[in-house]
């Protein structure tokens, strides 16, 4: 379970396999070789320097406009893997404030199950970088307590899916005490851990929490999907005097992108805007950045000009990046890997139809995942979740 | 003193007395070297008669404090165990408990209170033994019949009367409610309405309270954290993970059992396995031990060696407390399941009159000092009212004040602003 995943899209490393839809060697850049390191600034790197082969995914066509530090920095910047983003913004903090600890299953010796705690237990020691044992709901709790009395801690569940069985603190004490204690205590603690559909890891490792936690009053909750945004969110978390829970996923983990040597941090309730564009406006989050971005790919090359955002912020909504792209095009898909009902898709839906009616010229569509324990099998987990094509589909339908 | 608890007729098993395996025999006292029942022993020493069989043992031993303190022989005792200042101190701290109890449920039956109100009434003995050998900085952590933690932790009756008819000036701004008293300035750290989920926060309070002296270096950090909680919560699995955690970490914590024998309707004895709750401390790796929480002396020396225990580091304690509510569970429960004859029985026990007997027998105080403190929480009560009546309400700009720390958490709005930057927002009208 603690397995470090395989790259990104590929099943089996070293052999191609031409057939995954995130096969970016179907692009215009694919080199002949088996394999290939393909930057997210969509530089091609034939000599991936003795990492094991990460399918990357490229920006289909234009580069990020709202990094503005990556591209406009004099320093050139340093490259590394989303998880190595997460441990650096993580370790920088806990330099900054002593009071910054870390506490999970885990996190210690072992460097966390996804390695994004490695090291830091022989620097900062084990108190600092706690391994609990499994009680998820009293390690959380102690996190909130530890908060409440001045520490600053980053609690993570092993995998997201197990904080299920912090419900408890979470929903009652994270997201209430500030409150009910009439804003005598502050609980500025950061919630993370990987989720979503990974391959073939089973329902209950397939979660996606977001929807679980979206209606619990008094937390924030964020979506990290690139390196550069990963470690500027995990900043900015554990800075918010709020309590954050930032979602992961398990596919995304070696990512790899060069990054600001700089210190930044990411806006928590700004979203991102990844590709600017004129037809329609698709908003998503997490993995399915990468689906959307692949499905533009083919858009483009059949004359469409999608509009992607990735919302990042899932609790509150950025209503205002999200609301500037729905008047200019008109017309808005949601793409997200959350369930159908109740889902993250829904409560933006609502939210768009309520601030933004008069902008639409077509009903907002939104693909979510099926609601469907996630099944084991790699065909059944593959239409699970949404693809590219189903992405094309849908935007030729709401371009009509 | 308390009567001693003797067998009743309603319990299947006497909660006293461990029954003798070859393993734990009654009344085993340690001899010099365990240094946690310091103070028993010198109760022992005073005893003429010393039946009591002394074996060296771990520190992981369960003991029945009130056992060793029951057999000592009625002879004269050369030193008592309070002064008359403490006495007096203990004396006003338990009528204030009680007296508010007693206010909180006339003013519930008045309309003035709604909602769940659960009344520490007969309990007091816990409470003042407990926090009244605490710092300001040591912090409580408490349940959903926290009005007399919060009093004796020393927040002001008129913010917790006040915080009960959910006016603005109430100690969480009339947020909370009954389940809820929260005091930074105090340390009282709730107030929880789940049982249970205050465990795990207050064995975060007590891993601070460990970071801070070895992490930040703060040499002379010893606070300490008490998590008060009852015989049902016993049977939850955050209780057996926060003492796990506790004694893992030897953090600076003391579980405090409040075991009243009920949990609304459902006896300790129909829903627990071992009924025995003190046992389960050694379990885990820490001394359990069990008191007559009816009798605020004999608590407050068990507390005395718990708590100077937890601020030496050498780890947690499982205290349980026999003690009884004289109420319902809370106003609305009709208290029909309970036995009158076990009702009458812990009456005869109310640890008030047993202190105040105390007081008197052994000259540390007389009637009319006592009627004058009587007096003096009257009044302190009265006004307590007062205040509360004379309080606004919390007006609707109040609703949203407190959800986030940091307001940005409410998101940027349509129109490019944050949320909090609407004007709206700080009248409460404004749409989140």
């Amino acid at each position: 379970m603690a397995a470090i995943f395989q790259g990104v899209g590929a099943a089996a490393p070293l052999s191609s396999s031409p057939s995954n839809s995130f096969d970016s060697n179907k692009s215009v850049f694919s080199p002949p070789r088996s394999f290939s390191v393909v930057r997210s600034d969509g530089i091609v790197n034939l000599n991936p320097k003795g990492r094991s082969a990460q399918r990357l995914i490229s920006n289909a066509v234009a580069t990020k406009a709202d990094s503005p530090a990556a591209s406009s920095s004099s320093k050139p910047g340093h490259e590394l893997l989303l998880f190595e983003a997460l441990q650096e913004g993580l370790e920088e903090e806990m330099e900054r404030d002593p009071r910054v600890c870390v506490m999970g299953e885990d996190v210690g010796h072992y460097g966390g199950s996804y390695k994004v705690t490695k090291g830091l237990a022989k620097r900062f020691g084990d108190l600092r970088v706690l391994d609990t044992p499994i009680a998820e709901n009293s390690f959380t709790g102690m996190g909130i307590g530890a908060a409440m009395t001045g520490l600053r801690p980053v609690i993570e569940g092993m995998n997201m899916g197990f904080l299920l069985l912090a419900f408890n603190q979470i929903s009652n004490n994270c997201g209430m005490l500030h409150y009910t204690s009439g804003g005598q205590f502050t609980i500025p603690v950061v919630i993370r851990g990987p989720g979503g559909v990974g391959r073939q890891l089973g329902a209950e490792h397939s979660q996606r929490l977001e929807s679980y936690f979206q209606s619990i009053p008094g937390i924030q909750m964020v979506a990290c999907s690139t390196p550069y945004n990963a470690k500027g969110l995990m900043k900015a978390a554990i800075r918010s005097e709020n309590p954050v829970i930032l979602f992961e996923h398990v596919l995304l983990y070696n990512l790899k992108e060069r990054i600001p040597d700089e210190d930044y941090i990411c806006n928590l309730e700004e979203a991102e805007m990844v590709r600017p564009g004129e037809h329609v406006t698709i908003l998503t989050y997490s993995r399915m950045r990468y689906h959307v971005m692949q499905a533009a790919k083919t858009l483009v090359n059949k004359g469409y000009d999608p509009e992607v955002i990735d919302i990042r912020s899932l609790k509150p909504f950025d209503l205002h990046t999200i609301g500037n792209s729905v008047k200019k095009t008109h017309r808005v898909l949601i793409v997200e890997e959350c369930m159908r009902t109740g889902g993250i898709g829904a409560s933006l839906t609502a939210a768009i139809t309520e601030n933004f009616n008069d902008y639409l010229d077509a009903p907002i569509m939104c693909l979510s995942s099926q609601d469907v324990p996630t099944p084991y099998a790699g065909t059944l987990e593959e239409v699970t979740v949404v693809q590219p094509a189903q992405i094309v589909t849908a935007v030729e339908q709401l371009c009509q | 003193m308390a009567t001693a608890f003797s067998a009743p007729k309603f319990a299947a098993q006497p909660f006293t007395t461990i029954s003798p395996t070859s393993q734990h025999k009654p009344l085993k006292i340690p001899t010099a070297a365990s240094p946690f029942l310091g103070s028993t022993r010198k109760l022992l020493r005073l005893s003429s008669s010393s039946q009591l069989n002394l074996r060296r043992r771990s520190s992981g031993s369960v003991f029945a404090v009130s056992d060793v303190v029951k057999e000592k022989k009625p002879t004269p005792i050369p030193s008592l165990l309070i002064t008359k200042e403490e006495g007096l101190e203990l004396y006003e701290d338990m009528v204030l408990g009680r007296s508010f109890e007693d206010m909180c449920a006339q003013m519930y039956y008045r309309g003035k209170m709604f909602g769940f109100v659960h009344l520490y009434n007969g309990q007091e003995a816990v409470s003042t033994g407990f926090i009244k050998l605490l710092k300001q900085q040591d912090s409580v952590v408490s349940t959903y019949r926290d009005h007399v933690h919060a009093l004796s932790k020393g927040v002001p009756a008129r913010a917790v009367m006040s915080e009960l008819f959910g006016k603005t000036t109430g100690c969480c701004r009339g947020q909370g409610g009954s389940m809820h008293m929260f005091s930074s300035e105090h340390n009282l750290i709730g107030g929880f309405a789940f049982i249970g989920e205050g465990i795990p926060v207050a064995t975060g309070a007590a891993f601070t309270s460990k970071y801070k002296r070895e992490v930040l270096k703060e040499a002379d950090c010893d606070h300490v954290t008490l998590a008060f909680f009852g015989d049902g919560t016993c049977n939850n699995g955050q209780f057996f993970e926060c003492l796990n955690m506790a004694a893992l970490w030897k953090l600076p914590i003391v579980f405090v059992v409040e075991n009243n024998l009920w949990a609304i309707g459902m006896s300790h004895l129909r829903a627990t396995s071992d009924p025995q709750i003190y046992k389960k401390g050694p379990a885990f790796g820490m001394p359990g031990v069990h008191v007559d929480g009816m009798d605020v002396l004999k608590v407050r020396e068990v507390a005395k060696e718990a708590i100077a225990r937890a601020r030496r580091g050498e780890g947690p304690t499982l205290v349980e407390c026999e003690t009884y509510r004289f109420r319902g569970h809370s106003l609305a429960d009709p208290d029909e399941l309970r036995d009158p004859t076990e009702k009458a029985h812990y009456a005869a026990r109310d640890p008030i009159t047993a202190l105040k007997k105390y007081l008197i027998e052994n000259n540390l105080s007389g009637e009319a000092e006592l009627k004058a403190i009587d007096k003096k929480i009257d009044e302190l009560l009265e006004d307590a009212v007062e205040f509360a009546d004379e309080s606004p309400l919390p007006p609707r700009s109040q609703l949203l004040e407190n959800v986030f720390a940091d307001p940005k958490g409410f998101g940027i709005g349509p129109d490019g602003r944050y949320r909090c930057e609407d004007p709206k927002f700080t009248q409460g009208t404004a749409h989140v």
